[in-house]
C-alpha cells in the first residue's frame, strides 16, 4: 500500500515539481522543473530520493502537512522555521515524520524557492515524461494547477527511514550574476552594454515561475526591440520595448520576439531566483567557454555534496 | 584572468558592415543557434528544418534538444560531452553539405466555424478591409499555409501564407482568455491556438480540433514543415465534430504529403 502525504495549509505557487520535462521545446513545451535545480537535488538525496524525483516547491511560505505513514522529510532552498509535532526541526537535513504527525513549514528568509522532499517521492502521473507543473499552459503536476488546502498526493514506497545531513557544506556567494553575451548581443551599442555591466539591477515583485522583470537603467535596443520570433532558453535574458530587462526562468517560453542581449549562465540562474525582491546585483560577462567549464565545475561541486552526505546520530 | 568578451563579431563567416549567413549565436553555457536570415522566408526557414532534419538522421553527440524557428535552428547541449565552440563549428559544417531535399510536409485540411464566439473580431477585419464575410472566409480559406514554427505555447503553430489583404496589427489590449482552436491573425502572422490563454491577436474562427492534447497517443497535431488548408464549415459541422474529437474518433484529412 502507497502513502499519502496531505495538504492541510498551502502558501502561494506551491507546485509539484522533479528535474524538469525534457525532449518537448521544438513543440512548445516549456522544461519547467525545480526554480532551483540543487536545492531541490539536495532534498531529495537527503530523504534517499533520486536527484530528480517529484517534490514540493513553494514561494515565499510553507504550509503543514501530514502522511498517512512514516515517512522521511527534508526542507531546502533557504532558512526558515519547520517543526514537527510541535518541535523545531532544522532545514537541510531529513526528519522522520511519523503517521500522523504535522509537518509545519514558515516563510524562508533570504530566499524565494523553497523544496519539500517527501521519501519516496510524489507519484502523481507523468505528462509527457514529467511531474513538473506548468502552470500557465495546465501542463502536469496536479490537474496542471498549484497545490491547495485539502489535496492529497501519493507517495512511492520508502526504503529504510535513515535522516541525513549535509557533510560537505553547499555555499552560494554573492558574487556578480554571470552572463554570456548574445544570441542578439549586436542589437546593444556599446553605451548599453556599459550600462547593463556596470549599473545594478534590481529584482522585482514581478516575477513568476515563468519569468522575473528588473528593474533598473532601461537598455535600449539600436536596431529596435522587435525580432523575427526565436528560440528562447532558460535564462534568456530579454529586453522589451520598455528596457526593462527580463529573465525567462524554469516555466518560461519557448520561443519569443524581444531581443535576447545576453543568457544567465546555467549555475547562476538559481542564485539570481532565489534574491527576494528589492535586491541590487550587478551582472557580469563572461565567455561561453569559461562558462561551460564553470558549470562542470557546478554539477561536480553538487554532486560532491550529494555524494558528501551523512548519517545523523541517534 | 577570464576576458571579458565583447559584443561584436561572432564565429562563422561575417564582415564588419553586412552579416552574412549562416552564422553562430551563443545562447548561455547550454545552447547555441545557427541563424540562417534575420526575416522569415521560406528559403530560411526550409534551411532550418533541412538541418534540423539532418542532426536527427545523423545526431551529433552532446546534443540533447532542438528547436527549429523560422529562421535559425537552437540546440541544447550537454557541455560536459560536446563544447559549444567545436558544436558550432560542426552545425556550420552540417549546414554547408549538401542537403536533401527537404521534405515538404503533409498537407492537412482544417476545418473552421468562421465566426461564432470570434464574430466581433471577424466583423472588424470585414470592415476594416471594406469587405464582405463571405469574401473573409473565401480569402482565408483560399490559400495554402506553411507551419513556419511550433512555438510560444505546447503545440502553437505560427503559419506563413496569410494572403496580405488580411495582414492586420494586433490588439494594443491583449485579451485575458483565448480557448483552443481559435483561428488568430497577427500583423502578417497567422496562428491556431493550442491551449487556453492570453492574446493580442485577432480571431476569426475556430477549428474543433485541438493542436495539444496530453492525454492522446500523439500528443501534438502538427510539426514545423507542415502544410495547412482551411475548409469553412457550418455550426452543425462544428457541433459533430466537437463531439468527435471529445470522443478521439476525429481525424484530421490528410490531402497529401
Amino acid at each position: 500500500m502507497k502513502a499519502l502525504l496531505s495538504i492541510h495549509r498551502s502558501g502561494p505557487l506551491m507546485s509539484v515539481q522533479d528535474g524538469g520535462r525534457y525532449g518537448f521545446r521544438a513543440r512548445g513545451v516549456s522544461t519547467s522543473g525545480a526554480m532551483d535545480r540543487d536545492a531541490h537535488a539536495i532534498a531529495n538525496a537527503l530523504v534517499s530520493n533520486e536527484p530528480g524525483a517529484a517534490a514540493i516547491e513553494f514561494a515565499l511560505i510553507g504550509g503543514a502537512f501530514t502522511a498517512d505513514r512514516d515517512v522521511l522529510v527534508a526542507v531546502t532552498g533557504g532558512r526558515c522555521a519547520i517543526d514537527i509535532a510541535g518541535k523545531a526541526v532544522a532545514t537541510w537535513e531529513s526528519h522522520l515524520l511519523k503517521a500522523g504527525e504535522t509537518l509545519t513549514i514558515g516563510a524562508l528568509r533570504g530566499a524565494v524557492w523553497g523544496y519539500l522532499a517527501i521519501s519516496g517521492g510524489i507519484t502523481i502521473p507523468e505528462v509527457l515524461g514529467s511531474r513538473s507543473t506548468h502552470l500557465r499552459t495546465a501542463v502536469g503536476g496536479l490537474d496542471g494547477r498549484v497545490i491547495a488546502s485539502g489535496d492529497i498526493l501519493p507517495l512511492g514506497e520508502t526504503g529504510k527511514l535513515k535522516s541525513r545531513m549535509l557533510g560537505t557544506p553547499y555555499l552560494r556567494g554573492n558574487a556578480p550574476i554571470a552572463v554570456i553575451p548574445g544570441p542578439q548581443d549586436d542589437y546593444f551599442d556599446e553605451s548599453a552594454w556599459k550600462t547593463f555591466l556596470r549599473q545594478p539591477y534590481r529584482t522585482t515583485t514581478s516575477r513568476d515561475r515563468m519569468a522575473m522583470v528588473l528593474d533598473g537603467p532601461a537598455l535600449s535596443a539600436l536596431k529596435g526591440h522587435d525580432i523575427v520570433s526565436d528560440a528562447t532558453v532558460v535564462g534568456s535574458i530579454q529586453v522589451p520595448g520598455s528596457g526593462k530587462p527580463i529573465v525567462l526562468t524554469a516555466d518560461g517560453q519557448t520561443t519569443g520576439g524581444y531581443p535576447k542581449i545576453a543568457t544567465i549562465v546555467s549555475f547562476d540562474l538559481a542564485r539570481l531566483a532565489q534574491l527576494p525582491a528589492g535586491q541590487d546585483f550587478m551582472f557580469r560577462a563572461i565567455s561561453a567557454d569559461m562558462a561551460e567549464e564553470q558549470a562542470i565545475h557546478a554539477q561536480d561541486r553538487l554532486s560532491a555534496v550529494i555524494g558528501g552526505l551523512k548519517k545523523k546520530k541517534g | 584572468m577570464p576576458v571579458t568578451p565583447r559584443p561584436g563579431p561572432r564565429s562563422g563567416p561575417e564582415t564588419i558592415n553586412e552579416i552574412s549567413y549562416p552564422r553562430i549565436l551563443r545562447c548561455g553555457d547550454r545552447a547555441i543557434g545557427i541563424e540562417f536570415s534575420d526575416t522569415v522566408s521560406e528559403a530560411a526557414n526550409l534551411k532550418v528544418l533541412s538541418l534540423d532534419a539532418s542532426l536527427a538522421a545523423e545526431p551529433i553527440d552532446g546534443i540533447l534538444e532542438t528547436i527549429p524557428t523560422y529562421r535559425s535552428l537552437t540546440v541544447i547541449y550537454d557541455p560536459k560531452t560536446v563544447r559549444g565552440a567545436s558544436l558550432g563549428e560542426q552545425l556550420l559544417q552540417r549546414a554547408a553539405q549538401d542537403a536533401a531535399a527537404p521534405d515538404t510536409g503533409r498537407l492537412l485540411e482544417f476545418p473552421v466555424f468562421y465566426g461564432g464566439e470570434h464574430q466581433a473580431d471577424f466583423d472588424e477585419i470585414a470592415e476594416l478591409k471594406n469587405t464582405t464575410a463571405a469574401d473573409v472566409i473565401a480569402l482565408h480559406s483560399s490559400a495554402e499555409y506553411r507551419v513556419y514554427m511550433i512555438g510560444f505555447a505546447p503545440g502553437f503553430a505560427y503559419l506563413g501564407g496569410l494572403p496580405e489583404i488580411l495582414h492586420t496589427p494586433r490588439l494594443a489590449v491583449p485579451r485575458q482568455r483565448i480557448e483552443a482552436g481559435a483561428i488568430g491573425i497577427g500583423g502578417r502572422q497567422s496562428s491556431i491556438n493550442s491551449v487556453p490563454g492570453p492574446s493580442g491577436w485577432r480571431f476569426i474562427g475556430r477549428t474543433p480540433f485541438k493542436l495539444f492534447d496530453p492525454a492522446r497517443t500523439e500528443a501534438f497535431l502538427l510539426k514545423a514543415g507542415d502544410r495547412i488548408t482551411f475548409r469553412s464549415i457550418d455550426i452543425d459541422e462544428a457541433r459533430e465534430l466537437d463531439e468527435k474529437v471529445a470522443a478521439g474518433t476525429a481525424e484530421l484529412k490528410e490531402i497529401a504529403r
